[in-house]
């Protein structure tokens, strides 16, 4: 038999360093600073509880004759408030960065829902096909027929309603995660659907049927794996509209309550007093919420690119 | 017939893919009425054969001949639409998922493309430990790593490349891999759909002498499909060539190649470039294949036949025996016209 | 004066691993109605130097070196209008892949009229006229009702008579054939080989064949260039390389071939497969795989002997020529 020799394996970090991924995220300006950005208010909102100087949500650090007071820069300004307070005279820049962790959370949350929901049904319509998938289909198809916020409005309105004000501020944050968790998982399950119709073609999958194994484990340990890549991008962008969603709500006020705020209830809570010249209550979360989707859109785009097998072939 | 021991007997294999689409789509409005249209493409249309044990059968023919579906066919990865397969008189055709299981070690598959026969997320040994662990739950862990070493020294592989991904491999190296999963639930019978043809000459050779030595070692029965005629004259102990859906001649190796009976098989022939010739002396077919959606009526290959009469037109030829062992289907052999 | 003379030819891929060179020191030549064949492997480094002699290499590769002389003039010199005016009007170039070339949603007919029009002043009656002369010339059954119908109607033996058809269409002095048949059966490779050699000649063009099959480049070609890891190793007469091939590169893959073995005997395979570009080995870029390895051959890149009508890049070649003149 004749021998054939590669060289010395490189280690896993050897490779990664030397990978096509980091080689053009290191080239590509947009993709650093974005992610720097994401990383910076990721790591801010984590550790809010150690960085934000005031507990907003601590009623005995509040006095209501600090309201209002104008940041720190500015002439009226207050030097214990470096973004200057709100309207209950709460801390702006500790309830900022508590309001990003809020928004940061349910937007995970909702989409790894969604993506859990998406996965399972679009790997179970594109493997299955035939029946199964024309009626998963069509149900996701009914599903994006009725926008993601006329669904949320009607059930969280109809909740609120029902159980009223003060129980749904204690379940604010499960009910903002399920609703839009459910009604966006159409996107993914297209998406998966989509991929797994291509990878189901291939010859590995044929050669795992040859073996005898059994769907699931064929679905979810060899064609799961080889989908990742498409839903790690739109994961990126869901996660942004997640946010975008919730703030919307909070904004209508059927989002996160005022004592709990997220970006979209600040956003809506200075809104009342940006004519009275308090301005930063409303524009300061308003810009984090703003720069937090754009650059994780702009990153969702660079993964697009760097992942899209049309462009690269891993 | 060879009097050996028949492994797998093919008995008027039937496929035929429905190619409508949805409901909705089949309907049409014709004549005032809306009636449903529906559309097949006929693949196989009755093929008949069977493989003796320790031999190697290769099915020829061109592409869209039905060869692929004959093989996945045969290994279940489609259900026939009529006909049955039988291996050692069993017949497999219509059995469960669960209730193949016993023959899915005997049978194995080889594919076409090691581009995408090998799972890019998996390492090597992943992909093929996993077969092992699978169809032996009994196994240790060590027996299990012992068996998959001992199947990739003898296709060439150094077990020490188990920890790396199909894409550190070369074309080559990854048919080796695709032959190795296939050897590891040591199975008797193999089916390889064309897994040289996407390598380059010297990579052919050497696969095909890594599987000439595999069957001599392991005892193994092959199902080869190929369209390189080439091959077949090297590889194959029989050789079936199949026309739209149909085998037009079945016949040992030499035989065929010494004295081709079909009209198509010597126009087949006739056509591989050889090193010798000096400029294409292929025997020339009018016209082209036809869509196997409408198949020609009685003989699928009259339309393109120099020598096809009226009994050609109207009537389907069986494979009948010749004297030297062969089977032809053409009714100019069986009247002696030809 | 040659028809097409490339000379020393370089191509480089500026990769951020480093500067590849995925051909080196390439010189052929040909002249009007010669056909010649390139022969490799995939990896050889043939396609490349096909796309170079147009200049289509796109980045990031370049043209690092050399010179492609077509009439006279350095095709790797020219501006880009210039060289659209040589690819398609004085060279032509078949594809694999009869769909590459081809536009969906435009009928045949449409397609050559444009290609007409663009490099001629004509009109389109004219045009037309001249279509339907091509498509006689490649043998399509009724042209005039072909000529209106999309690619799609076609079959891929049909469709790549087309592609024929409009290679002619401008009557060039050279066809670029990259692969034409790898895609299609064998009886149909036979087809479009013999159409292909019947118009070179009675049209007295040139023909440079890329393929990988020995048995095409024997029955189609007059001159063939062996290549291996981007460099031509071997060239000569046909004839002389399929029958007494000197380097044992290129008697490796002839004797490779089934037809060379009896049947049921082991095939002789060349050990390893083609180095990828980025780890060429140093010296003759074959040692690795030869069983002919002498002295020099690990570190010299070996240069070009005469042998017969060939020129051989091999130490071993030269080492025996050389013992046998001193014998001599």
């Amino acid at each position: 038999m004749n021998t054939q020799t590669l060289e010395q394996r490189p280690t896993a970090w050897e490779r990664f360093k030397a990978s096509h991924f980091l080689h053009s995220f290191r080239t590509d300006k947009v993709a650093i600073i974005s992610f720097s950005v994401f990383l910076f208010f990721a790591l801010a909102a984590l550790f809010a509880p150690l960085i934000a100087p005031y507990d907003p949500y601590d009623p005995a650090m509040i006095d209501i004759m600090d309201s209002e007071i104008a940041p720190a820069w500015s002439e009226e300004g207050d030097e214990r408030f470096a973004l200057g307070t709100d309207a209950q005279g709460r801390d702006m820049l500790s309830t900022i960065l508590y309001g990003t962790r809020v928004s940061l959370m349910i937007g995970i949350c909702a989409v790894l829902m969604q993506a859990f929901l998406g996965v399972v049904i679009g790997l179970a319509a594109g493997y299955f096909g035939g029946r199964v998938d024309s009626i998963l289909m069509r149900i996701a198809d009914v599903q994006l027929s009725f926008s993601t916020m006329m669904v949320a409005i009607v059930v969280l309105a109809l909740f609120q309603a029902a159980f009223g004000a003060e129980l749904y501020a204690k379940l604010a944050i499960f009910m903002l995660i399920m609703v839009i968790g459910i009604a966006e998982w159409p996107q993914y399950a297209r998406t998966v659907r989509a991929s797994v119709l291509a990878e189901k073609h291939k010859e590995y999958v044929d050669a795992a049927r040859v073996m005898g194994f059994k769907s699931r484990r064929i679905m979810w340990r060899h064609i799961l794996p080889n989908t990742l890549s498409p839903i790690l991008v739109i994961s990126t962008v869901q996660v942004a509209n997640a946010i975008i969603s919730e703030a919307s709500l909070s904004f209508l006020g059927l989002g996160m309550p005022v004592s709990e705020p997220s970006l979209g209830s600040l956003i809506s809570s200075g809104f009342a007093y940006i004519f009275s010249g308090s301005w930063w209550i409303t524009v300061i979360p308003g810009v984090v919420l703003v720069l937090l989707v754009l650059v994780m859109n702009l990153l969702g785009d660079w993964l697009r690119d760097v992942l899209n097998p049309k462009l690269y072939k891993g | 017939m060879s009097t050996q021991e028949s492994l797998l007997q093919v008995r008027d294999l039937r496929k035929r893919f429905n190619i409508s689409g949805d409901f909705l789509d089949q309907l049409q409005f014709k004549g005032g009425k809306i009636v449903r249209h529906q559309e097949h493409v006929h693949a196989i249309n009755g093929v008949n054969f069977d493989v003796s044990k320790g031999e190697a059968l290769c099915v020829v023919g061109e592409s869209g001949c039905g060869k692929s579906t004959v093989a996945r066919t045969v290994m279940g990865l489609l259900k026939p639409s009529a006909g049955s397969i039988s291996y050692k008189g069993e017949r497999i055709d219509h059995l469960s998922d669960t209730a193949l299981l016993p023959y899915r070690k005997k049978m194995q598959m080889i594919f076409q493309n090691p581009y995408a026969s090998l799972n890019p997320r998996m390492t090597i040994t992943q992909t093929l430990e996993e077969p092992v662990r699978f169809h032996n739950p009994s196994m240790s862990g060590a027996e299990v790593r012992e068996r998959v070493k001992e199947v990739m020294y003898s296709v060439g592989i150094d077990p020490g490349w188990g920890v790396r991904y199909p894409h550190e491999f070369s074309g080559g190296q990854r048919q080796r891999i695709s032959i190795a999963r296939a050897l590891t639930v040591e199975p008797e019978f193999i089916v390889a759909d064309e897994p040289i043809s996407a390598l380059d000459v010297s990579i052919q050779a050497q696969v095909l002498n890594l599987m000439m030595q595999t069957q001599e070692e392991r005892d193994l029965t092959y199902l080869f499909i190929t369209h390189d005629l080439s091959v077949v004259e090297h590889f194959g102990t029989r050789v079936a060539v199949m026309y739209l859906g149909t085998v037009c001649e079945l016949a040992a190796t030499k035989t065929l190649f010494a004295e081709p009976k079909h009209p198509y098989t010597q126009a087949l022939l006739s056509a591989i470039p050889r090193l010798e010739d000096n400029r294409p002396n292929h025997i020339k077919l009018q016209g082209e294949v036809p869509t196997p959606v409408n198949l020609p009526t009685g003989c699928v290959f009259h339309g393109r036949c120099p020598y096809a009469n009226d009994r050609c037109r109207q009537e389907i030829p069986a494979l009948i025996a010749q004297s030297d062992g062969s089977q032809v289907a053409c009714h100019g052999i069986e009247e002696g016209r030809l | 004066m040659a028809l097409l003379e490339v000379k020393n030819l370089e191509v480089t891929f500026g990769l951020r691993q480093g500067a590849v060179k995925a051909l080196r020191d390439v010189s052929f030549s040909i002249e009007r109605g010669e056909r010649i064949g390139i022969v490799g492997e995939s990896g050889a480094g043939k396609s490349v130097a096909a796309f170079s002699i147009l200049n289509l290499i796109s980045r990031p590769g370049y043209i690092s070196g050399g010179e492609v002389l077509f009439e006279g003039k350095d095709l790797t010199k020219l501006s880009p209008q210039e060289m659209r005016d040589i690819r398609g009007n004085r060279i032509a170039m078949i594809f694999q892949d009869p769909m590459m070339t081809l536009n969906p949603v435009l009928t045949l007919g449409q397609q050559m009229v444009e290609c007409l029009k663009a490099h001629r002043k004509i009109s389109t009656a004219e045009a037309r006229e001249v279509a339907l002369e091509k498509l006689r010339l490649v043998h399509i059954p009724s042209p005039e009702t072909r000529i209106d119908q999309y690619p799609h109607e076609l079959s891929g033996g049909m469709r790549q008579r087309i592609i024929i058809a409009i290679a002619l269409l401008l009557d060039p002095p050279l066809i670029i054939a990259d692969e034409p048949t790898t895609a299609l059966d064998v009886t149909i490779q036979a087809e479009i080989m013999e159409l292909l050699l019947e118009l070179c000649d009675s049209q007295n063009v040139g023909l440079i064949l890329i393929t990988h099959d020995l048995g095409v480049v024997s029955q189609v070609t007059q001159k063939a260039v062996v290549m291996y890891a981007g460099r031509v190793i071997e060239q000569g007469p046909t004839k002389e390389i399929i029958n007494d091939a000197q380097h044992p590169y290129t008697q490796g893959l002839i004797n490779a071939l089934p037809q060379q073995t009896l049947p049921g005997k082991r095939l002789n395979q060349i050990p390893g497969s083609m180095p990828s570009l980025q780890k060429i080995p140093t010296g003759c870029a074959f040692h690795p795989r030869c069983e002919f390895v002498i002295e020099p051959c690990s570190r010299e890149l070996p240069g070009f002997t005469r042998s017969g009508g060939c020129s051989v890049a091999c130490h071993m070649v030269k080492a025996m020529k050389e013992k046998a003149a001193a014998a001599g």
